[in-house]
């Protein structure tokens, strides 16, 4: 019998490659880089100005060094900023999208043929640089929804983009924000009309495919007075080697009685059982709730990636608005994570919910880091915040870091938080009844992570407690 | 007693843990229907032979064989064990945070169901088992929707175990130390429970330092185990002289001990 501390993990499932021509520009990051990928995503001016203003921002900023997370430096000018499959000619429907592409996506679960798709779901598919399809834009059109690849929205929408772009996460916001502003090449753009809950599930799924490439996306999401979205996002990469960067940004905006539910099952390449290659995850999102009575939640189940650095945080403005911030976030073997939120309340009786479960298995270190900040005015501010950690073996990590800043009298705050640990004692009880080590740890698993999940939509909530299985599969023995 | 049918059959067993020798050739074999009653001073190896028996990792054996129903028990995994009807009663039960008793419960139950080629139970089905179960030991539905163990008293874990013994009928129960921890209307009602289980095709093992334990389950045989080894076997008489003796008179190695 193996013991705890053997770490044989499962093999990373999504990790091929697809075989495919590349348009891809070369490596290095500086004006001219950032003016070719304007050129060839046909840019008006005021955004090649707004991505330089951020480059020259980043040339002056440095890393965050904070996160307690550990790796070689990157080298910024070894990455590929822009690489896309060649297509051969302008896409008018989803029939001619590469086979080699549709393919790939199949093989992730994820149809792009819209017969076959998971009816109540539309994807926005983005594979390295550009998204590649987006489909039942034509049905969602009909209800007034705008889904559709940021490139198009700058082509086809240009003033809702040139009115919200960067007004959550500015474009100098920090290091890696500031990275994203200079060289982001696709994401999604989502506009929900006044009064219209969109009848969609609208998801994109990100594919990083090309080596020494980095992604940056960026998605940017507006709920107009009234509207609902469920957005859903999904994500993997090929095995390599090296590390590979991905710096994205999220923007959610939502108006006077809006609502908005971000989800991510984050299933990056972490790296092999050794710490060799995986992505690393550096990504700035942020909702405003910017009306009266509106509501952002984050859900986010973080399995993959080397490294994740990532707050998906609410700026609660609007009187009454709610923020919620649920997460699960795994580390095995090498994997680090620091991750966590931000409550900035402003307006009056604003309320928000913070559930965080880390799970370390391995010599994985996983970092809770949060702040909820409460402003002056915020008169009746509420916040409650559960902290949970789970150890599996004795050589991983768990950290918490809860900031709590509070300028107003009338806040209340809760906060709890506990620690458990499966350990072989936990293991053999279970076994002793007739329970396999495997079984165990995913039902003690799925159990500590029950009030995270719940929040996830059906489909995903399956997919996410598969992900931890395979994820947590051989950390006990 | 004509017609015995071994069921567990210890051949020299010798174990150890960490480098270090503690079982130091244990012979025993427990028959269909018996019970058995091991005692011994602290330390002596009566945790760890149950453990050994039980499948734990960290103990490694060095020699002998153990057989069980005539197979080898000792290649078996622990779960493969339990499912065929071996269970330990822990002397210090392990507490599990985020999986409440009543699914922990369902899952053992059903795993041990699928080894017997039985259908699974549903929750509503399984409700029904626990409540029957739950009478024996006395106890109401509160203590299954909290975490296993967690939080539990001394005597609430030991009680859980004998509710877990319910629920899975063992074939073999081998109980460490159950009546430590118990006040004494809860031994009654532990030992109750336990000699209701009792069948003529299963057999139990009790691990105990008190006579009084033995006054409620009667012991067929009683042994003591001294430094690794079974210093000496009687009836349930063996039981009162040690309770009036101590274990200084069996042997000087013991004395030693
Ligand atoms: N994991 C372990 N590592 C090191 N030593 C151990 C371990 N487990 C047991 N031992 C040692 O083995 C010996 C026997 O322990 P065991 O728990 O079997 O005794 P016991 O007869 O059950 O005692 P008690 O009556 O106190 O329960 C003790 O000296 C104990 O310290
Ligand atoms: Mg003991």
């Amino acid at each position: 019998m193996s013991s705890i501390e053997t770490q044989v993990t499962q093999p990373y499932k999504y990790g091929f490659v697809t075989d495919i021509d590349a348009d891809q520009i070369p490596p290095g990051l500086n004006e001219d880089i950032i003016r070719l990928i304007s050129a060839k995503k046909e840019e008006p001016d005021w955004l090649l100005e707004w991505r330089l203003k951020a480059y020259r921002r980043w040339t002056e900023m440095r890393e965050p060094t904070w996160a307690n997370v550990k790796f070689d430096p990157i080298d910024y000018q070894s990455i590929v900023y822009y690489s896309a499959p060649k297509s051969k000619k302008q896409l008018s429907s989803m029939d001619e999208v590469d086979p080699a592409l549709v393919e790939t996506f199949e093989k992730l679960g994820i149809s792009l043929n819209e017969q076959k798709r998971l009816s109540g779901v539309a994807v926005d598919a983005i594979f390295d640089s550009v998204s590649v399809a987006t489909t039942f834009s034509e049905t969602l059109a009909k209800h007034g929804v705008i889904f559709c690849s940021f490139s198009d929205a700058v082509k086809d929408h240009p003033d809702l983009v040139r009115k919200y772009l960067g007004t959550v996460v500015p474009g100098g916001d920090n290091f890696y924000a500031a990275l994203n502003a200079a060289v982001f090449s696709d994401g999604s753009f989502c506009y929900i009309p006044k009064g219209v809950r969109c009848p969609l599930e609208l998801s994109t799924y990100f594919r990083i495919n090309a080596s020494n490439s980095g992604q940056f996306e960026r998605t940017l999401i507006i709920a107009d007075e009234g509207g609902y979205v469920s957005y859903l996002e999904g994500c993997s990469a090929p095995m390599r080697d090296e590390n590979q960067l991905h710096a994205a940004v999220v923007e959610l905006i939502a108006l006077d009685d809006a609502q908005i539910k971000y989800a991510t099952v984050q299933n990056w390449y972490p790296g092999d059982k050794n710490g060799k290659g995986g992505i690393f995850n550096f990504v700035t999102k942020r909702g405003k709730c910017a009306g009266i009575n509106s509501k952002i939640s984050w859900t986010q189940v973080e399995t993959g990636s080397a490294i994740t650095w990532k707050y998906p945080s609410c700026i609660l403005q609007g009187d009454n608005s709610v923020g919620e911030f649920y997460s699960v976030a795994v580390t095995n073997n090498h994997q680090q994570a620091d991750t966590g939120t931000k409550m900035i309340h402003i307006g009056k009786n604003t309320r928000s919910t913070i559930v965080s479960k880390g799970i370390s298995a391995g010599v994985g270190q996983n970092t809770y880091r949060g702040e909820v900040r409460i402003m002056k005015n915020a008169t009746g501010a509420r916040n409650y915040s559960q902290c949970d950690s789970m150890l599996i073996g004795d050589k991983c990590g768990a950290h918490t870091f809860p900031y709590i800043d509070v300028r107003n009298s009338t806040a209340i705050m809760e906060h709890e938080a506990s620690t458990s640990k499966i350990g072989e004692d936990q293991m053999f009880y279970a076994q002793q009844r007739g329970i396999t080590a495997e079984d165990a740890v995913s039902m003690i698993v799925n159990g500590f992570c029950r009030e995270v999940f719940k929040e996830l939509p059906m489909e995903f909530a399956v997919e996410a407690q598969k992900l931890l299985g395979i994820t947590l599969e051989g950390s006990v023995g | 007693m004509e017609n015995k049918v071994p069921m567990l059959e210890i051949e020299n067993l010798h174990a150890s843990v960490g480098g270090n020798a503690i079982i130091k050739g244990i012979n025993l074999v427990v028959n269909e229907g018996e019970v058995h009653a091991i005692m011994g001073p602290n330390g002596s190896g009566k945790s760890t032979l149950a453990l050994v028996l039980a499948g734990h990792p960290a103990y490694e054996v060095t020699e002998g064989s153990v057989r069980y129903d005539g197979q080898d028990l000792l290649e078996l995994a622990p779960e493969e064990r339990a499912r065929k009807g071996v269970f330990l009663a822990f002397q210090y039960p392990v507490e599990i945070r985020g999986i409440t008793n009543a699914y922990f419960l369902r899952f053992a139950l059903n795993a041990i169901r699928a080894e017997q080629g039985i259908e699974e139970l549903d929750t509503i089905d399984f409700l029904d088992v626990l409540k029957e179960k739950l009478e024996i030991i006395g106890w109401d539905e509160s203590m299954m929707n909290r975490p296993v163990n967690d939080g539990f008293s001394g005597g609430e874990k030991k009680r859980n175990e004998i509710l877990q013994m319910a629920i899975l009928e063992p074939r073999l129960a081998v109980l460490d130390e159950t009546d430590s921890g118990l006040d004494i209307d809860a031994l009654k009602t532990v030992a109750a429970a336990v000699n209701k289980l009792r069948k003529p095709d299963n057999a139990t093992i009790v691990v105990t330092h008190y006579q009084r334990m033995l006054n409620y389950i009667e012991p067929d045989f009683v042994h003591v185990l001294a430094d690794g080894r079974i210093v000496k076997s009687g009836g349930k008489d063996l039981a009162l002289e040690l309770e009036e003796k101590g274990y200084d008179w069996l042997a000087p190695e013991v004395a030693a001990v």
